[in-house]
């Protein structure tokens, strides 16, 4: 079953978003709300993952044997920062990218649970897909903010 | 009278739903009689937000007094010690400006206006067209009229195209208009002061009425000494009066740990769900979002509020309790809330307990979300702040139209692409120099923001130009590069709206000293030097004089909830201020919003589509259409989350910073008007009596406050502030009457010690949520420097009361008729 594979990209993405929320934020602490807000994201992240474990244990996860994982499966985090404010506007985008690829994780685990009846995991897969929604509405409301001042003025 | 020592004056205690008596305040300066007054000059006080209706004294060419308005709706004729007092001399000091100053080789030396204006439109016009417009940054204040705003920021919308215009409004009141604009689609004060005189309960929400607002506790306090008084119910860290005065009537006192407001309105909340309180069929009918909200306040029992706040658990249920069962409650917020952690959520949270009672709209049932300053409204209102004029939505297109229709210009010339630059965010970009123009009017930030050590840098460095226009040379125009001398309030003509939306005229009294010219002009000045043009090639800016630009202003709230089209000077000329919204529908004003129960939530009348109140993201137009408000109320919620810096080995204690009662802001008046100056000299911090024994402090103690951004050196004063936390007034900056010493070092300074860090809604900065510890330097030779009579009260008898007043006059007159007072139909 596939599922597993989805559930295994699940816990990755959201791994990898919650540390690279925490390397950007900690990279831009000049920028407090970046920071501040960054960390407070990354806690979605973690809730999701918590959330996760019985589920894990219950369908297993991929890297397990029991299926093969395409390759190319996983995105990589953000290992370190950009400078300067169009830096910071690249940083977020990325941010950006990688939420969208746990968003639509989600909203995948979202129909297969369907197909499934499994409540608690359609249960999860809606309340996490809506807060990953928050995490992509407060990072483009941050870049639509940095944008022009970033393009136009700085140096 | 001594009005120092008696900070509320005598009482007149009135019964339930009768209107509050009249009773006349008057202070003439050098022991002047009545009949040595010229003539007395129609205006409204400028020192704090009330907005009394008053009249200036002239004698001789100077002000030389004040006394309120018996007919003025907002005062009924009082005035407070800081307006009686603090008015007037300031106008007078020796060390007024008079003269443009200028940078010269490093020292700022005195100039005339055409070298001075030269100088701003060089830089002006070579960084427009370097870099455009968002080079230039604004930075204005809770002080100037609203022909000033407006003219402002026409100038700055309209004739710049800059996004970078803020106002130090965001440091007081930017909460208030968040939180209104989350919950009713639009900013705009609910409540009215009358219903004061028809509620059966009172909350006050970190408002510390009792010193902020003195003539507004004198209005409850003639309700709560009567015989059918309120209760009070008092949210804060500190015993205040106001917390006394909950004991006192039977309501509660519930100081909860610093940062944790938001926890604690949770809890409140819950306990209207779980008791039955909420007015199931109201809710239907009028707001949208109860089911998310219980699901958000579903953990916070009274247990878990008690563990998170350290409040007792049956406190909090009574306190619920109250308002819950209470007929008409009245609520009022103030910087406890809006400076302190999670402020939008916490402000709003009050909102949702009226929605969920359907207590909004009636006399007595009422929200005053307050305002710190006495034309922060305006600033919200007319678009200096960067909101748009008229409560318009920068995210909606047919807004900006009007707008662009009215002043004849491209839309696209009105900066709408995201969110106003915030003033934090305005300060960020003058630090790294994007932004090059950086305009400061009427406040003094090198006091008055947080994290001291970093603005004057920012100010100082080379990479900004800063112009300064002020009445004196403040700690921030000492860092400027130019200087302008600014008229101030009975110098110059103009309107202003206090914080339940009373607009009042006040008159020009007197001249200004020297070269010194009202705001207005300066700004005037400034759009004649850069020849600023419509689409027609006509001026963009149509008028000269005060009238003419509150004209101007009032085609721009034509139509909208802030309607101002129903008035005129002459009719401001009146007995009374007059409460917006003013026009066809209601030609006398209007005391309170929503008697309908319908907001302009509605997607194309709103003024924002709103916010996630946790992360502060942006609702899209489409996510807001979905909602479909159209005109229900929006309840909002948001769990508690830690505050951004706790107490830890090194840092021990909560510090917050605030007011008293005899300051104003940065001193600039209040510390020049002796009488007040001496009630509160100097700096001192607040320790409650069990960490000043831990700490083995006594009665002032020099102590020295440090947190992770800085530290002062001050006078212990052991009091009545909360055990863990320890409060710092924010008045005091290297400028004392005795003169100025920037380089004073240690420094007394509150904001040293505070964090850069804001709320993800309003932006307001959080000066009330950092780590600090305490240690002994020396023992001290006598009491702190800190007032007696109200929430700076010391713990232990011994220290002198505070007093010395020079003599005001009060005297009980005949309560005329108030318009649109529900007491008196």
């Amino acid at each position: 079953m596939h599922l597993v594979t989805y559930i295994g990209l699940a816990h990755h993405s959201e791994q990898t978003l919650a540390e690279s929320l925490r390397v950007i934020g900690d990279g831009h602490a000049s920028q407090p709300d970046v920071l501040h807000t960054c960390h407070t994201l990354a806690g979605f992240s973690d809730g999701h993952l918590a959330r996760l474990a019985p589920i894990v244990a219950r369908y297993g996860e991929q890297g397990h044997g029991e299926v093969e994982e395409p390759e190319r499966l996983h995105a990589a985090g953000l290992a370190q920062v950009r400078s300067g404010p169009v830096g910071l506007l690249r940083d977020l985008q990325d941010l950006h990218v990688l939420a969208t690829l746990v968003l639509t994780t989600w909203t995948v685990i979202n129909q297969a649970a369907q197909g499934l009846r499994d409540h608690e995991l359609l249960t999860l897969a809606g309340e996490a897909g809506g807060e990953t929604s928050r995490q992509l509405s407060w990072l483009n409301t941050r870049m639509k903010t940095a944008a022009p001042q970033a393009l136009i003025v700085a140096t | 009278m001594d009005r120092i020592a008696d900070l509320w004056g005598p009482r007149t205690p009135h019964a339930k739903g009768t209107v509050w008596p009249a009773r006349v305040d008057q202070y003439l300066a050098d022991g002047l009689a009545e009949d040595q007054v010229d003539r007395w000059v129609q205006s409204a006080c400028l020192l704090c937000s009330n907005g009394c209706g008053c009249e200036i004294a002239v004698r001789d060419g100077r002000m030389v007094g004040i006394r309120g308005r018996a007919g003025d709706v907002v005062n009924h004729g009082r005035l407070g010690p800081k307006g009686l007092y603090g008015s007037t001399p300031w106008a007078s000091s020796p060390d007024r400006l008079t003269h443009p100053l200028v940078r010269e080789a490093g020292r700022l030396v005195e100039t005339d206006w055409d070298t001075a204006m030269a100088r701003i439109v060089e830089v002006s016009r070579r960084l427009l067209a370097d870099k455009g417009p968002l080079t230039h940054g604004f930075y204005t204040t809770g002080q100037l009229f609203i022909e000033e705003y407006y003219t402002l920021g026409v100038i700055g919308k309209a004739g710049l195209g800059t996004p970078h215009m803020d106002g130090n409004t965001r440091l007081c009141t930017a909460t208030s208009a968040a939180a209104f604009k989350e919950s009713f689609g639009a900013d705009g004060q609910p409540g009215s002061y009358t219903d004061i005189e028809h509620c059966d309960a009172i909350f006050l929400y970190g408002h510390n009425m009792a010193e902020t607002q003195t003539v507004l506790w004198s209005r409850i306090l003639d309700r709560t000494r009567a015989a059918d008084p309120p209760l009070i119910v008092c949210v804060d860290p500190r015993r205040t009066p106001v917390a006394r005065e909950a004991e006192r009537t039977g309501g509660v006192h519930l100081a909860p740990r610093v940062g944790t407001n938001l926890a604690l309105m949770n809890g409140l909340t819950r306990e209207l769900f779980v008791n039955g309180w909420v007015d199931e069929p109201w809710v239907r009918a009028h707001t949208v979002g109860a089911a998310d909200l219980r699901s958000i306040v579903e953990p916070y029992t009274p247990r878990e509020v008690a563990r998170v706040c350290d409040v007792d658990a049956g406190e909090l249920s009574r306190a619920a309790r109250i308002f819950g069962e209470s007929r008409d409650v009245l609520s009022t917020v103030l910087q406890g809330f809006y400076q302190s952690h999670q402020a939008t959520a916490s402000a709003v949270a009050v909102h949702n307990l009226h929605l969920l009672r359907g207590l909004i709209g009636r006399p007595g049932s009422g929200i005053l979300q307050m305002n710190g300053q006495p034309t922060a409204q305006n600033n919200r209102e007319c678009g200096a702040d960067g909101d748009l004029p008229g409560f318009r939505n920068w995210d909606n297109p047919n807004h900006v139209r009007e707008l662009a229709e009215l002043w004849n210009v491209d839309p696209l010339t009105i900066p709408h692409w995201s969110p106003p630059t915030h003033a934090m965010q305005i300060l960020s970009y003058a630090e790294e120099g994007s932004i090059g123009l950086l305009w400061i009017s009427a406040t003094n930030p090198a006091v008055s923001m947080p994290e001291s050590a970093r603005v004057r840098r920012v100010l100082a460095g080379d990479q900004c130009f800063v112009i300064v226009q002020d009445l004196f040379l403040t700690e921030t125009a000492q860092l400027a590069d130019v200087v302008l001398p600014a008229a101030g309030w009975g110098e110059k003509t103009g309107t202003f709206t206090n914080v339940n939306r009373t607009v009042h005229l006040s008159e020009k009294a007197v001249d200004p000293p020297g070269e010194a010219r009202s705001d207005l002009e300066i700004f005037l000045m400034y759009a004649d030097a850069m020849d600023f043009r419509d689409r027609d090639g006509a001026p963009l800016i149509r008028w000269r004089h005060p009238e003419e630009a509150f004209d101007a202003w009032r085609e721009a709230s034509r139509g909208r909830p802030v309607d101002y089209t129903g008035l005129t000077y002459e009719k401001l000329r009146g007995p009374t201020g007059i409460p917006w919204p003013v026009n066809d529908q209601a030609p006398e004003g209007t005391d309170r919003l929503y008697t309908d129960a319908v907001f302009p939530t509605d997607t194309d009348r709103c003024e924002t589509y709103g916010h996630d109140l946790l992360t502060g993201a942006t609702v899209t137009e489409q996510e807001h259409r979905a909602l479909r408000p159209a005109g229900r109320a929006l309840l909002k919620g948001a769990r508690h989350t830690p505050p951004h810096e706790t107490p830890s080995e090194d840092y021990p204690l909560l510090y917050t910073t605030g007011r008293t009662v005899y300051q104003w802001h940065t001193r600039t008046k209040t510390g020049r008007a002796r009488t007040l100056n001496d009630a509160a000299p100097d700096a001192w911090v607040e320790l409650s009596v069990a960490d000043a024994a831990r700490l083995e402090i006594t009665e002032g103690d020099v102590v020295r406050v440090e947190s992770p951004r800085g530290a002062i050196q001050v006078r212990a004063r052991v009091g009545q502030v909360r055990e863990g936390a320890v409060f710092a007034p924010f008045h005091y900056g290297a400028w004392d009457p005795a003169g100025l010493d920037v380089d004073a070092s240690p420094s007394r300074q509150a904001n040293e010690l505070t964090m850069t860090v804001w709320d993800p809604v309003s932006k307001q900065p959080y000066f009330k949520t950092a780590a600090c510890r305490v240690t002994k330097i020396r023992a001290g030779a006598g009491p702190a420097p800190a007032p007696t009579t109200a929430a700076s009260a010391p713990a232990t008898d011994g220290v002198p009361p505070t007093a010395g007043g020079p003599p005001t006059t009060t005297r009980r007159v005949d309560t005329p008729h108030y318009p649109n007072d529900p007491g008196a139909r």
